[in-house]
């Protein structure tokens, strides 16, 4: 094991890490803001794949399928929005999950009908397509950097459209208290689809950053959401502050796991063994530093409204 | 003089810069009811809170029966006696009035770990439950799911829960509110004679009736008790009567 | 009797009649299904004491659903190679013995799990059980002693005295029997002094604490013996595939046992058999027609959640009564 390798890994976290936070950052907003679990935020993160590989393979530009991915995943969410989730704000989180998870079976399926089984490719533009050289001689790939880049710009972003604008403010009144944004006559039906389409296009945009890394398939949006789940509750739900956190803490012990725990072991025991024990538990380490975290802070480290 | 059953020595809790409670000393003797009054806002109910448990003071002693309740949880509080009803009716919606009972009996009894014996044939739990309807005289109503019954009901039904649970104190937050007059005339009577059983701090705003029942009266202010004495001590108590009687009284 | 329970016993002894029924007409494919429907009904059983008396929306049961399979196939894998299990212990074929492993196992893992997750209330707890679940999953898939992602078979389903599991009817009727425990063991606990202080609780946990009785430890028992029903679901399952793989423990799994829940009636002790009876019906038909069955599942899903609320028991035995 070499430092460039580990400046490796670590980059690789991170890259995992903001692309996680960008998924999160959406999930977190809206549970904040109308108290709703959306377990089809998944199917955005799909969504945004699809369109970005359809349009980037029809037009041969991966910057056009990367507006379309955000654009298509803004309108689907606005769409499941006001045909569905807006049914479900006042009903316990027991219907919010069924009807999200019968979202989840549309989509999932639907994406099948149409794209069949066989995954696409999309590839990496070429603008981003080369690589760096790391301190000690190692080569890093533009893209993942740019990648990096994006969420960072991403979170600077949210953190000003929250905290100094008007809809921000709007938002912010929408998480205090709900009864409070409709007397100050703001319009709560736009609002929540604003939100809503917000999020959306958020995981719409990591969908189609990381389409580019892997291949693009139905089901590519759940694990990703689980662990955007495991991101807001260790961060705390409702704080973007929490998602950014978490991502990053999510994001780093992933990928670090799966690269040390293996050398850990072989310390001790013989390589192929080490190999299998660590795998199985690097497969398991941020659960069990959720469970860890949630011992001694059952409401997350940024508990918004606790 | 008898040993207070609810003895609470130098309470203090803050939220922030907001001192809710602000170093109150405040006892409950057998036999008596002490009446606990002040404007909206004075921290009755955040005192409430910190007796049954709800709320974790700052600093401060709470003993009850001569024992330090601080470490326990409400639940532990409760099965100890304290007996407790909301300003707000706090009831399981979808149970009968009896099975809202029932459970304070099972309660009392220590008995909530059994599987197997159906609890609508259980005469030890029946009994006890439709015993204290008909005391707070709801036993015409006991088949009646606790959402639909009428809000005076509810009150009635939280006190006839505080009797089944055979609280040693009974601790009640304005169990008049919202009732019409004739109700509170006759809450006012039941009160009258429940002392007997264990004594009660009674938060009320309907002065009538904290006129008729309390043994002492004690006003909190900011925070603070800023008098406690029997009825005629505080209707003459210069500052009880600026900072909360006024002209009203 | 009321009419909830009239329903159910006709629902109950509807599934016996359709199995006898297929029996006698020699098509043993339909007697599969009955027996799918009897375990996925006990599996949702189990879910509907933690979900539907105690309104703990775990998302994580497919856990205990897979902890009994697993239980199933590595005990049985034990005894066909004849290798030692753990501290000498053999392997085993005997479906008694695998169940009450297989529960016990899931039971200590309930009891953790519950132990951090019922510290949390709401959305909390929905993904903390999630999380704990797929981190099952995972584990699963990584560990490649019993199979790892490619799953483990059952080469000779397990043995029960006295019968021959491997006849359709024969495994159909331990399964069904089982599921008949597990709903009378249901209505008990539902009209218990422990159902009230659970079911209390659901409604209202402020009450229950000021009456005494501390819903945790209420909610940790009803969260084991749920996750141990599931379990037990969980071994027959493995043994009417003979096969287990990391699938039992995926989320899909976790989210249909809720989903045959609502279908059927939530906290009614018909509801999670009707739903199971509903689902493989649904399933079956369906998958027939068209490969995308799941895309009208979801559909039909929506349609229940937003304008039939109360699934096929509110539909047929009117609102829940609590006495």
């Amino acid at each position: 094991m070499s430092l460039t390798l580990l400046i490796e890994q670590i980059l690789n976290g991170l890259q995992f890490g903001v692309m996680l936070f960008l998924m999160a950052a959406g999930l977190t907003l809206i549970f904040g803001v109308m108290g709703l679990i959306n377990l089809a935020h998944g199917s955005l993160f799909m969504v945004g794949a699809f369109a970005c590989a359809t349009v980037a393979a029809a037009t041969g530009s991966f910057w056009l399928g990367l507006v379309a991915s955000l654009a298509a995943a803004a309108a689907a969410g606005a769409l499941v929005e006001i045909l569905v989730i807006r049914r479900l704000y006042e009903r316990d989180h027991l219907d919010q999950v069924l009807a999200t998870f019968a979202l989840i079976l549309i989509f999932s399926e639907g994406t099948r009908w149409v794209f069949g089984s066989f995954p696409l490719y999309l590839d990496i533009p070429q603008l981003l397509s080369g690589a760096v050289h790391l301190p000690g001689g190692a080569q890093y790939p533009i893209y993942r950097l740019a990648v990096i880049g994006v969420g960072i710009a991403v979170a600077i972003g949210l953190y000003l459209l929250i905290g100094k604008t008007r809809l921000g403010m709007r938002i912010r009144a929408g998480e205090s208290d709900r009864e409070m944004i409709g007397a100050l006559g703001i319009d709560i039906g736009t609002l929540y689809t604003l939100v809503f389409a917000l999020g959306a296009a958020l995981a719409g945009l990591a969908g189609a950053m990381v389409g580019a890394l892997q291949s693009v398939q139905v089901g590519m949006g759940e694990p990703v959401l689980i662990l955007a789940f495991v991101v807001i509750v260790i961060g705390g739900i409702g704080s973007i502050k929490g998602a950014l956190v978490g991502s990053i803490l999510v994001g780093l012990t992933e990928t670090l796991g799966r690269f040390l725990l293996p050398h850990v072991f072989g310390l001790f025991m013989p390589n192929s063994e080490a190999a299998t024990v660590g795998a199985a538990l690097a497969s398991m380490l941020i659960y069990i530093v959720m469970a860890l975290i949630l011992a001694f802070r059952p409401q997350g480290l940024f508990a918004a409204n606790a | 003089m008898a040993e207070p059953i609810l003895d609470i020595r130098d309470l203090r809790k803050s939220f922030g810069a907001l001192k809710a409670t602000d170093g109150v000393s405040l006892d409950l003797r057998p036999g008596e009811i002490h009446a606990l009054i002040g404007p909206n806002g004075a921290g009755k109910s955040t005192l409430i809170h910190q007796i049954a448990g709800s709320l974790k003071p700052d600093s401060g002693e709470i003993r009850f029966e001569g024992r330090d309740v601080k470490p326990l949880d409400v639940a532990a509080r409760a099965r100890l006696g304290m007996g407790r009803t909301f300003q707000v009716s706090s009831l399981a919606p979808e149970f009968s009035a009896l099975r809202n009972v029932m459970l304070a009996v099972q309660a009392r009894q220590g008995s909530s770990f059994r599987f197997f014996k159906p609890v609508m044939h259980d005469r030890s739990l029946t009994e006890p439950a439709h015993e204290a309807l008909a005391r707070v005289g709801l036993s015409d109503r006991a088949d009646v799911s606790a959402a639909e019954l009428s809000h005076g009901e509810r009150r009635q039904l939280e006190i006839a829960i505080a009797l089944a649970l055979g609280a040693k104190a009974f601790l009640l937050d304005e169990p008049m509110a919202g009732m019409g007059p004739e109700g509170s005339q006759a809450l006012t009577t039941f009160l009258d004679g429940l002392r007997a059983e264990a004594p009660i701090l009674l938060i009320e705003h309907d002065m009538d009736a904290v006129f008729a029942l309390a043994d002492r009266i004690s006003v909190l202010v900011y925070g603070r008790i800023i008098a406690t004495g029997t009825v005629d001590d505080i209707r003459n108590h210069p500052a009880v009567r600026e900072a909360y009687l006024g002209d009203g009284a | 009797m009321t009419r909830e329970t009239t329903i159910s016993i006709v629902i109950v002894a509807g599934l016996l009649a359709a199995a006898f029924i297929a029996q006698a007409m020699g098509e043993t494919f339909y007697i599969t299904l009955a027996t799918r429907m009897a375990i996925l009904g006990l599996a949702a059983t189990g879910l509907n004491i933690a979900l539907g008396l105690g309104g703990l929306v775990s998302f994580g049961h497919a856990a205990f659903f897979g902890i009994g399979g697993y239980a199933a196939g590595i005990l049985a894998t034990h005894a066909f190679n004849s290798e030692p299990l753990l501290l000498g212990l053999p392997g085993t074929n005997q479906m008694i013995v695998i169940w009450i492993a297989g529960a016990i196992a899931a039971g200590l893992v309930a009891v953790l799990i519950g132990l951090i997750s019922l510290r949390t209330s709401g959305v909390y707890f929905i993904m903390i059980t999630l999380a704990f679940a797929q981190m099952i999953y995972y584990f699963a898939i990584s560990w490649p002693a019993y199979g790892g992602e490619d799953g483990l078979s059952i080469y000779v389903r397990n043995t029960f005295p006295g019968t021959n599991t491997l006849a359709p009817m024969s495994f159909f009727l331990i399964c069904f029997g089982l599921l008949v425990i597990g709903l009378v063991f249901f209505a008990l606990i539902r009209d218990s002094r422990f159902g009230a202080a659970l079911q209390a609780g659901r409604q209202n946990d402020t009450r229950l604490a000021a009456v005494g009785i501390g819903p945790f430890r209420v909610r940790l028992v009803a969260f084991v013996i749920s996750a141990m029903m599931t379990a037990l679901a969980g071994a027959l399952f493995a043994d009417l595939n003979r096969f287990v793989s990391p699938s039992m423990f995926s989320w899909h799994m976790s989210g249909e046992l809720i989903v045959l829940i609502i279908i059927g009636g939530v906290g009614r002790l018909a509801g999670p058999l009707a739903g199971a009876i509903v689902y493989v019906l649904f399933e079956f038909a369906l998958g027939g027609i068209t490969e995308h069955w799941q895309f009208f599942l979801g559909l039909i899903l929506l349609a229940v959640v937003l304008f039939a609320r109360g699934g096929v028991m509110g539909l047929l035995a009117g609102r829940a009564r609590h006495g």
